[in-house]
């Protein structure tokens, strides 16, 4: 999968995720620049990305993830 | 993951979630109709989180009071909280929900300074997790260890129980725990005293017997582990990250689970099973194939599938389901092979109601909710045909539609996984329901045969068999308490600790009714109780009946129950209450008809007001019988 479509998919699950249609990924996005990106929305996140891409993340993996760009690199190795 | 696929998607369904708000008077209809999807964890989570945010109250137009459901649990239970919710929004039902500051369910549930009594739950899931119930046992416990720690458990929960019932006099739900501990030994896991996953084994075990004792249902989540897999409802990943015994991944089905046990507990569950007949019981079109050409029965795949469905059905109505078909077929078609296929499991007499014709499937299925006498929104219907479902569900949002695939050998599965038919008590009353649908049609054949009305009720011999409320038809008086809605005057729901109050007060009677006659017993049909209000004036608090017995005088017999009961409190005047709600308009001038007249009344609630000092009991073709508890 490219990253462009990944892009795209992950934008739909967060604009879901914080209900806000306005939102814009980048891979310097951090739980710092978004509101309610908590320890639950972060795992409500990780949820949903197995779920639609059909992979399982293990925990060094998600303890690893900083920001968006970490997440779309994870993705991509996996898919 | 476990998905909610027996619900249908909606194609823009993010695009009517985000015009929710905008919907007015219709976003209630909406959000319900969203809930209603197959929906996933982050779109359960957003639906919520706008319905509370465009409802600060519940929708006044609500005929089920807000539940008040509180989460007692011993580990992290806020990933739930929406998906329970939204499984009552499912349902029409507003929930609130609580949840225990962190492990401290006991002190919360002891405490009536804690923020669970402020909170006056309506009902309680105690939710404890494998890891807290098995903390204390290792591999090298001896057997009386093992024993001590199981009993002792065991009342620490008993205690939990009867505090939530005491306090709150509220259901009361047991979670059973996940099997979430590897095997020390393997397949002889139950060989070694001290394994942890063999203690939780016992221990679920021992809390089913021990609900059943206490009046507590058991939410099974072992069960379901073993049907949908361990990991589907456990990820051992976030139990480290985040001490989350459920996984957020099954947050749907576990707020489904919760909330058809609670929508049980209030008798909202679905009552008949509503069946299409080609491609769906059987294989082919019986108006094409002929009743030789049908695929049934063994000798194919496919043939042993629908036998399989049919089977499942007939368990279904054995235990109390009722079952109809509805069929667009010329009616001799449809009747030929229930006649004389030698494969068909269900027969004419399973099947309560029975319309085949050319009409269109939802004006079919409101003639069947007609004859049976139940709710349409008590229906689930299922058709293998996508273009039937999608027009019921267009034209009757309330009766239940499941997807189904092309593929009989997966039809009882979903209809199991959907859970339409939930129940948490199996009364002989349910095992005999069936039958007492067919004795209903022969006495319609009774009736058309009969000229006039006053030599048909003669010939059917009834008797109106009364008894004051007692501890052995508790259960059946809960139940019909808190799911009749159509005869129902006042529609109270009372529980069991009500009910025992009313047989406790001795300024106040409550009675069962049970009508018998030459076709059989139709069981309890109706139960009133009457309270005095002041030394003259007794108030009817509530008068249900089955409307199964419409049209057979119960009503003016039973008036003369009331009468005596009342007069022997001393009472000179009886009260009779209605109180209207969504689905109680056809009792609106039932104490109109009685003789009663109208006094005014307070808010909602129509008086009316009868003088016993110069009653004449009404003359009806029913004998009344009074049953004494003893006999």
């Amino acid at each position: 999968m490219t990253e462009p479509e990944i892009y795209e998919t992950l934008t739909t699950i967060f604009r879901d995720v914080f209900l806000r249609d306005d939102l814009d990924l980048t891979p310097t996005l951090s739980a710092k620049d978004v509101p309610d990106w908590d320890s639950f929305k972060q795992i409500e996140i990780i949820i949903a990305v197995e779920g639609h891409f059909g992979i399982k993340f293990r925990t060094r993996e998600m303890d690893s993830l900083n920001n968006v760009g970490d997440l779309v690199q994870l993705i991509a190795s996996k898919t | 993951m476990i998905e909610l696929y027996w619900l249908p998607r909606i194609e823009n369904w993010r695009e009517r979630l985000r015009h929710l708000g905008e919907a007015g008077d219709a976003a209630w209809d909406e959000a319900v109709a969203l809930a209603a999807a197959r929906i996933d964890t982050v779109q359960t989570n957003a639906l919520d989180t706008i319905v509370r945010r465009t409802f600060a109250a519940p929708p006044k137009s609500l005929s089920d009071k807000p539940i008040r459901l509180a989460l007692l649990g011993s580990s992290t239970m806020a990933h739930l909280h929406a998906a329970v919710r939204v499984a009552g929004l499912r349902r029409r039902m507003w929930v609130e929900t609580y949840e225990n500051d962190y492990g401290q369910y006991w002190q919360e549930l002891a405490d009536p300074e804690s923020n669970l009594h402020r909170f006056k739950p309506t009902a309680i899931v105690l939710a404890l997790d494998a890891h807290h119930l098995a903390g204390g046992i290792d591999a090298a416990a001896s057997a009386a260890d093992v024993d001590a720690a199981l009993a002792e458990i065991c009342e620490r929960i008993r205690t939990c129980w009867r505090l939530a019932r005491d306090n709150f006099r509220c259901a009361v739900i047991h979670q059973l725990a996940l099997p979430v501990h590897p095997p020390l030994l393997g397949s002889n896991e139950h060989r070694l005293t001290g394994s942890r996953a063999a203690f939780i084994a016992k221990l679920n075990a021992e809390l089913r017997r021990m609900a059943d004792a206490e009046g507590v249902d058991v939410l099974a989540l072992d069960d379901r582990a073993a049907r949908d897999g361990l990991f589907a409802w456990h990820n051992p990943e976030l139990w480290h990250r985040a001490k989350q015994e459920v996984s957020p991944a099954a947050a749907p089905m576990y707020g489904e689970l919760i909330m058809r046990l609670v929508a049980a507990r209030r008798g909202r569950s679905y009552k008949a099973l509503v069946l299409d007949l080609d491609n769906t019981i059987w294989g082919g079109v019986v108006g094409d194939d002929g009743v030789e050409g049908l695929v049934l029965g063994q000798g194919s795949p496919l043939g042993e599938g629908f036998v399989h469905f049919q089977d499942y059905a007939r368990e279904l109505s054995r235990r109390g389901v009722i079952l109809a078909v509805v069929s667009k077929n010329d009616e001799k078609n449809a009747l030929e092979p229930f006649d004389r296929h030698p494969e068909m499991v269900l027969k004419r007499g399973d099947i309560a109601s029975f319309v085949a014709n050319w009409s269109d499937k939802p004006a079919n299925l409101r003639m069947v909710a007609e004859e049976l006498n139940i709710g349409i929104d008590a229906l689930v219907f299922i058709d293998d045909n996508p273009f039937e479902r999608d027009l019921v569900r267009r034209e009757l949002p309330m009766v239940a539609v499941p997807e189904i695939s092309d593929d009989p050998a997966s039809y009882a599965q979903t209809l199991a996984d959907a859970g339409y038919f939930e129940a948490v008590t199996v009364t002989a009353e349910d095992r005999a329901r069936s039958g007492q649908y067919q004795s209903n049609r022969q006495r319609e054949q009774l009736k058309a045969s009969a000229t006039d009305l006053g030599a048909y009720l003669r010939g059917l011999e009834m008797r109106l068999t009364w008894r004051r409320f007692d501890r052995v038809g508790l259960n059946r008086t809960v139940q019909l308490i808190n799911k009749t809605n159509q005869f129902n005057l006042t529609t109270r729901r009372y529980s069991e600790a009500d009910i025992v109050g009313v047989m406790q007060d001795e300024r106040a009677f409550g009675a069962t009714l049970r009508l018998i006659d030459r076709f059989g017993d139709n069981g309890i049909i109706a139960i009133v109780i009457g309270r005095l209000q002041s030394d003259s004036d007794l108030l009817i608090d509530t008068w249900l009946m089955s409307c199964r017995v419409l049209g057979r005088q119960v009503e003016p017999t039973t008036l003369n129950l009331v009468a005596a009961l009342a007069q022997q409190l001393g009472a000179r005047q009886l009260i009779g209450e209605y109180v209207p709600t969504a689905k109680n308009g056809m009792v609106k001038d039932h104490y109109a008809r009685l003789g009663f007249s109208a006094i005014g009344g307070s808010g909602e609630a129509a008086r009316h007001a009868l003088d016993l000092t110069g009653f004449v009991p009404r003359e009806t073709f029913v004998e009344l019988i009074e049953e004494r508890a003893d006999d």
